[in-house]
């Protein structure tokens, strides 16, 4: 059967430029950067130019940029860093209410040390709440704010230069955006992850800006790199970068198509987030009475491959806290996610198979 | 008149469901009390009364939702 694979905001297939890296460098980046033989000045060499490859895409400069193991990783390092460093300064973290779950879990775990934490939420169409946020960060002791650049689950992009316009230090979780949009200015903490952009997974991003304060809030900092991924990752970078106006153009008149046709095609269904000031190849839509987890699996079998927040598909049976931020529906919710490989031939057939898959489903729990 | 609907135990949609069935034994003007202590329920019942252009009320106590019949 022929499949078609719409979860790229979860891991991206590996763009061509990373396999041909990857396999190279298998050969040639193995050893450790730090040591001084002849072996390890080549691998520094190969990691350095990886490390100014990224920062160039990410307006950065090279010494600002920290590989780490994942995206989640670098947001949880960058912030429990930053909100370490600046502890004269206060206390408080502000955040926006649909921040990536590894942001969350920092927070919690600042506010269990002692600290703060005020959430900012969202409209509708989740956008952040600008006057909420203007309040908190203006508020006293705010030592750091972290705002997402675009929502990993709904799309909506974020006014991050705005956001950082008032005096806090702004990191911003770039991993939905790197590759694909450009680079907001303003921030002084960055994250993103090479499996977003088409890179392996395994390779997370940090940049801290030059003045920026952080410390590490880890006991040790030095990890040998994984440097045939970091490789990988950054030729996919280079790579989608090059491709990025033209495919985005694409991908986003496919994400046009999809919100308009199963609108039109599916009785009683919420399309999610703003239909214009979004990322360029995701969407997400609720049905109404469908168990998010029994479409998922119906999708499956057709051959689709499709995310959802829905809690029935969630470890923890909580509903998606960036649904439930913006009062939309939570239960029978996909999202969808193309990549450079998405034909306009897959979402042909998704979007003929959809309304029968959906109407099976609520047929069996009787409602029509 | 206020009917309770007990859909404690299930998971969402199954509540939304069970409220959609109930409805049309309401008048118009009459509330329903969905009780459910699925954590999606918070969310689904009021988006369920937004997208059916019915009338939510709240939640007076935990795992407690009241929902108008206004059509």
């Amino acid at each position: 059967m022929q499949v078609a694979y719409f979860d790229s905001a979860t891991s991206t297939p590996l763009h061509p430029a990373a396999r041909d890296a990857l396999l190279a460098s298998i050969e040639d980046g193995w050893a450790d950067p730090n040591r001084l033989y002849a072996q390890a000045r080549r691998a520094r060499q190969l990691l350095d130019a990886a490390r100014g490859a990224i920062a160039d895409v990410l307006g950065a400069r090279a010494e600002e940029l920290t590989f780490t193991p994942s995206g989640s990783w670098a947001v949880q390092t960058a912030v429990l860093g930053a909100l370490a460093a600046r502890r004269r300064a206060g206390q408080t973290l502000v955040h926006s209410a649909i921040e990536h779950s590894a942001l969350l879990h920092a927070a919690q775990r600042h506010v269990h040390s002692g600290g703060s934490a005020v959430e900012v939420g969202v409209d509708r169409a989740g956008h952040i709440d600008r006057t909420a946020w203007q309040e908190a960060v203006s508020g006293p002791g705010v030592a750091v704010a972290a705002l997402i650049s675009a929502s990993h689950e709904v799309g909506t992009v974020q006014p991050v230069e705005w956001a950082a316009g008032f005096g806090v230090p702004l990191l911003v979780d770039a991993a939905m955006t790197v590759g694909r949009l450009a680079v907001p200015d303003g921030w002084s903490y960055l994250s993103a992850s090479a499996r977003k952009w088409g890179g392996p997974a395994g390779v997370g991003v940090m940049v801290i800006r030059k003045g920026a304060r952080w410390q590490s809030p880890w006991p040790s900092a030095e990890t040998a790199p994984n440097l045939p991924a970091i490789l990988a990752a950054a030729a996919a970078l280079q790579a989608v970068q090059a491709e990025a106006e033209a495919e985005s153009a694409r991908q986003s008149a496919l994400i046009d198509r999809i919100r308009r046709t199963v609108a039109a095609t599916v009785p009683d269904v919420e399309i999610v987030g703003d239909p214009v000031d979004r990322l360029p190849h995701l969407v997400t839509f609720s049905c109404l009475y469908v168990d998010g987890e029994a479409l998922l699996h119906a999708l499956d079998r057709r051959g689709f491959a499709v995310s959802s927040g829905s809690s029935c598909t969630s470890s923890t049976l909580q509903p998606s806290h960036v649904l439930a931020a913006m009062g939309a529906l939570t239960h029978g919710n996909i999202r969808l996610s193309l990549h450079r490989d998405t034909t306009d031939a897959d979402v042909d057939r998704f979007l003929a198979e959809l309304p029968g898959i959906v109407a099976d489903i609520r047929a069996e729990v009787g409602v029509a | 008149m206020t009917t309770e609907l007990n859909c404690l135990g299930q998971r969402c949609p199954l509540p939304v469901i069970a409220l959609a069935k109930a409805l049309p034994g309401l008048a118009v003007g009459d509330t329903i009390r969905v009780l459910a202590d699925d954590p999606a329920a918070a969310a689904d019942i009021p988006a369920w009364c937004r997208m059916r252009g019915q009338e939510y009320l709240g939640s007076p106590v935990p795992s407690a939702y009241d929902v108008r019949r206004v059509q």
